[in-house]
């Protein structure tokens, strides 16, 4: 069983690029009893979604400047 | 040049990606468009100085980041502190590992969320989000708006930054825990997000 250290970097490097199989398992398979793990998934994942709204965020109050 | 042909749709594919960039260092959505619309030319007129290899991308951006330094060389004002791109600056003695113990389990870690899509909707979310993104450490903050910000692709971030494939997982993981911790203690975790639901 590999350690919460090991699958959030898979999680993360899941995020940028395929995982091999095997790697896809062994984080499915920790993800369903870790809730840390589950979350820290859940959670990069709503970052990603942010940061790629955040630019327009930015935009709109620039252009909402006075 | 027939390997390598440019046509305006290939060009134009390319606008977003180039705006973003152009308006986290400039602030102004006009000034970025201005400096996106002389790359595209730029890169049009000489569309023959692409030699394809280093990707498309990175060329533009390369174009980009001189039509940039130009305006702020014409600009009489000051120039504002770019969002990213602070690279110069080192982020210092690498910092000490607190988010895992020694046997590799969590030290606190991840908590439940309460409703983030909510978060999305509301400004004083993008406030805490901007807090926490400029806590980063610069060059860390860098790697990650490369790639979530302006949207380049892994292999680009790594070439825009002059980083090897094992600094740039390590870094965009380092960047998630950071932002993931700020972003739990300065909002998720705070009770005046609780009032203002309530
Ligand atoms: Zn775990």
């Amino acid at each position: 069983m590999r350690s919460c250290r090991a699958i959030s970097a898979l999680v993360s490097q899941g995020l940028d690029k395929e995982l091999s199989l095997r790697e896809r398992f062994s984080v499915w398979l920790h993800v369903m009893m870790c809730t840390r793990c589950r979350n820290f998934q859940t959670q990069s994942r709503f970052i990603r979604k942010a940061a790629r709204r955040y630019t327009d965020e930015l935009q709109s109050r620039l252009s909402n400047k006075p | 040049m027939t390997d390598t042909l440019l046509t305006e749709q290939t060009l134009a594919a390319q606008r977003p990606v180039l705006f973003r960039y152009a308006l986290l260092q400039l602030r102004d959505s006009e000034l970025a468009d201005d400096a996106v619309q002389e790359t595209l030319l730029a890169a049009w007129q000489s569309a023959a100085g692409f030699e394809g290899k280093a990707g498309l991308r990175t060329w533009l951006i390369g174009i980009l980041k001189h039509k940039i330094a130009d305006h702020w060389r014409r600009s009489a004002r000051e120039a504002v502190a770019p969002i990213f791109g602070r690279t110069d600056e080192d982020d210092g003695e690498a910092e000490v590992d607190d988010y895992f113990m020694s046997s590799g389990h969590w030290n606190g870690g991840p908590k439940v969320w309460a409703d983030p899509e909510a978060a999305l909707k509301q400004q004083e979310f993008w406030t805490i989000y901007e807090v926490c993104q400029n806590n980063l450490p610069p060059k860390m903050a860098n790697v990650f708006m490369l790639r979530e910000l302006v949207g380049l692709d892994a292999d680009e971030v790594c070439r825009e930054a002059g980083l090897s494939d094992a600094n740039y997982w390590v870094t965009m993981h380092r960047a998630r825990l950071r932002l993931r911790e700020c972003l739990e203690i300065r909002w998720f975790n705070n009770t005046k997000q609780e009032k203002n639901h309530a």
